[in-house]
């Protein structure tokens, strides 16, 4: 999805590294990374270490480092182009539930065009362009870490090493306790979800698309704050 | 920091080291400029010491015998704009240290399968 910018911005001076918050590791993300034809370092993070070193809660995710190794923007909603699923049309034959998905795929915040004109102004402009925030603000706009939140990092540690060994109900207790735990982390939600496979109905009590609607599509991806 | 799983409450500071970032030094566990007063007792740091004085939260599973240390409460996931050190495999396995793109603008994305 990023190869193409890659390749226009990389002649300017930017490189782009994609990471995938993946606890099933590389055999879970490379037939993405395949199909993209990715020539940028793709990277595994089946830990999800940078859902807690950076602050992310969401995908995708992008982060600023400048050529200092210092961060510029933290993470925050980041898409190279409006994706094509964001404008499929549900089909007369979709299951009302697909249906249902697909309606509320298309009501999320894709902020796109106005992400990708500020990188290439940063690219251009470097420091003196005004979407390089100060350290300060960096650090500012940076999630908080309530006690509460350590609590969450901590029970979906758990319950990513309990599911490595082999419990996976034991783990779906930890992750569940995380999702209680720090409610708008969506990689917790989703990485949990997804590893429960045909569990999931009998281990939790809600999935992706009653959460969406719950909290309103438009809330999902927070607006850009350039 | 970040979380990490133990079996012990006592573990070696290798171990803590590699697991957390954290690294015994004179004056305690320290990651960057920021020190945690905790002694180690023959090379093996007191898990529970340390979360009560960084406030850091310890989870316990006691079917397992596991606990889990979370990281430091209180501030913000970054405590300063600088990018911390982050070293992960590539798809093809091989180990790659974001430090190694020092010079070059870099935009970070973080994705997923699911």
């Amino acid at each position: 999805m990023w190869q193409e910018l890659r390749a226009a911005l990389r002649p300017k001076g930017l490189e782009i590294v994609t990471v995938a918050l993946d606890s099933g590791g590389a055999i879970a993300a490379r037939p993405w990374i395949e199909a993209a034809k990715a020539d940028h370092p793709s990277l595994i993070d089946e830990r999800h270490l940078c859902d807690e070193l950076l602050g992310i809660v969401n995908v995708p995710s992008g982060v600023w480092i400048d050529e200092t190794g210092t961060i510029v923007r933290p993470p925050e909603p980041a898409w190279p182009r409006r994706p094509a699923f964001a404008d499929r049309e549900p089909r007369p034959d979709d299951p009302p539930l697909r249906a249902e998905s697909i309606r509320v795929v298309r009501g999320l915040r894709y902020e796109a065009e106005r992400y990708i004109g500020a990188l290439r102004d940063w690219v251009e402009r470097g420091a003196a362009s005004p979407f390089a925030l100060p350290g300060d603000e960096v650090v500012r706009r940076s999630r908080p870490i309530p006690p509460e939140v350590s609590s969450a990092a901590a029970s979906f540690a758990l319950g990513l090493e309990l599911h490595r060994r082999g419990q996976p109900e034991r783990a779906a207790y930890w992750f569940g306790e995380a999702m209680r735990l720090q409610p708008d982390n969506w990689t917790y939600r989703r990485q949990a979800w997804t590893l429960a496979g045909p569990d999931r109905e009998r281990f939790y009590a809600t999935d992706w698309l009653s959460e969406v609607k719950r909290l309103g599509a438009e809330s999902y991806y927070p607006p850009l704050e350039l | 920091m970040v979380a990490a799983v133990f079996d012990s409450l006592f573990v070696d500071a290798a171990t803590f080291e590699r697991l957390t970032g954290w690294s015994m030094r004179p004056e305690g566990l320290c990651r960057g400029e920021r020190c945690v007063p905790v002694a180690a007792a023959k090379g093996r740091v007191d898990v529970r010491a340390f979360a009560d004085r960084s406030s850091s939260a310890l989870v316990h599973d006691a079917e397992n015998g596991l606990w889990a240390l979370g990281p430091e409460s209180g501030g913000r996931a970054l405590a300063s704009a600088t990018l911390p050190e982050l070293e992960l495999p590539q798809v093809d396995g091989e180990p790659f240290r974001m430090s190694s793109l020092r010079g070059t603008k870099v935009l970070l994305v973080a994705w997923a399968s699911w």
